[in-house]
């Protein structure tokens, strides 16, 4: 898995290739925690455009990012999914709690000047 | 379909789990199985693996999971065992939202619910895990020379 960052103020965009299992979960895990716990960061962008497969272990690490982010007042947006992966996360219930969005511009511009 | 039987055996490590599923992807592409057939299964023999690693083995990694494909007729058997240490109530941890930890979703055992006609689990405390999973596929019509 490869993890491409981009940090705009308190704002964590992760372009992510690759596989999410239970090996690349916790890579995924560290990456944004310690943005989160350094910077400050409150909201993260997970573009999965290139994401080629996903199981509970990375559905669950997505989940957990979204429980850490709350209570901060942060938030999580996900864009770009890819049908396939699409699927797995509406059989996961994930849509009905996390936000998604069309591309990356979509979700920096949804509480933007809020 | 010829009948086919291949057993593979790994060290308990997370990076043995995209092994696990590039082998049932060859397997489901060579009987023909659509994208997202091919795609179900990877995503169900991922959750039994990883559940023998993280759950059977309670992730220490220098054990062996046994991964057993056999095509029999028009029938896909995948059986996922490990030798660790079982589960106390199946029942239970195949409730949807089960699970041990709050990292986890507690969703492994219902992918592999929706995505196969059949599964069982069958554990015993202290010998280990074995997840049967059958999918059941249509014949490719014998070509006619």
């Amino acid at each position: 898995m490869n993890l491409e960052k981009k940090i705009e103020r308190l704002t964590l965009l992760l372009r992510i290739d690759g596989e999410l299992d239970m090996h690349t979960a916790s890579d995924l895990r560290q990456a944004i925690d310690s943005e989160i716990e350094k910077r400050g960061i409150r909201t993260v962008i997970l573009n999965l455009q290139d994401v080629q497969f996903v199981d509970s272990s990375g559905l669950g690490v997505i989940l957990g990012r979204y429980k850490k982010l709350l209570p901060l007042g942060g938030k999580l947006k996900i864009t770009n999914v890819p049908p396939h992966i699409y699927k797995i996360m509406e059989l996961s219930g994930l849509p009905k709690i996390i936000s998604f969005y069309i591309d990356e511009a979509h979700a920096y511009e949804e509480g933007r000047g809020a | 379909m010829k009948s086919n039987q291949i057993t593979l055996t790994f060290s308990s490590i997370a990076e043995n789990v995209s092994i696990a599923r590039l082998l049932i992807a060859s397997i489901g592409g060579q009987l023909d199985l659509s994208l997202n057939d091919i795609e179900e299964l990877k995503v169900a023999v991922s959750e039994a693996v990883s559940n023998a690693i993280i759950h059977g083995y309670q992730s220490v990694p220098n054990n062996i999971v046994y991964l057993d494909l056999e095509i029999a007729d028009d029938t896909l058997i995948i059986v996922v065992k490990d030798e660790g240490c079982g589960i106390s109530n199946v029942e239970q941890a195949m409730q949807p939202a089960y699970s041990t930890d709050p990292e986890r979703m507690g969703l492994g055992f219902v992918f592999m619910q929706s995505f196969m006609d059949e599964l069982q689990v069958e554990s015993k405390l202290e010998v280990g895990t074995t997840v049967t999973m059958k999918k059941r596929f249509k014949q490719t019509p014998i070509s006619s020379h």
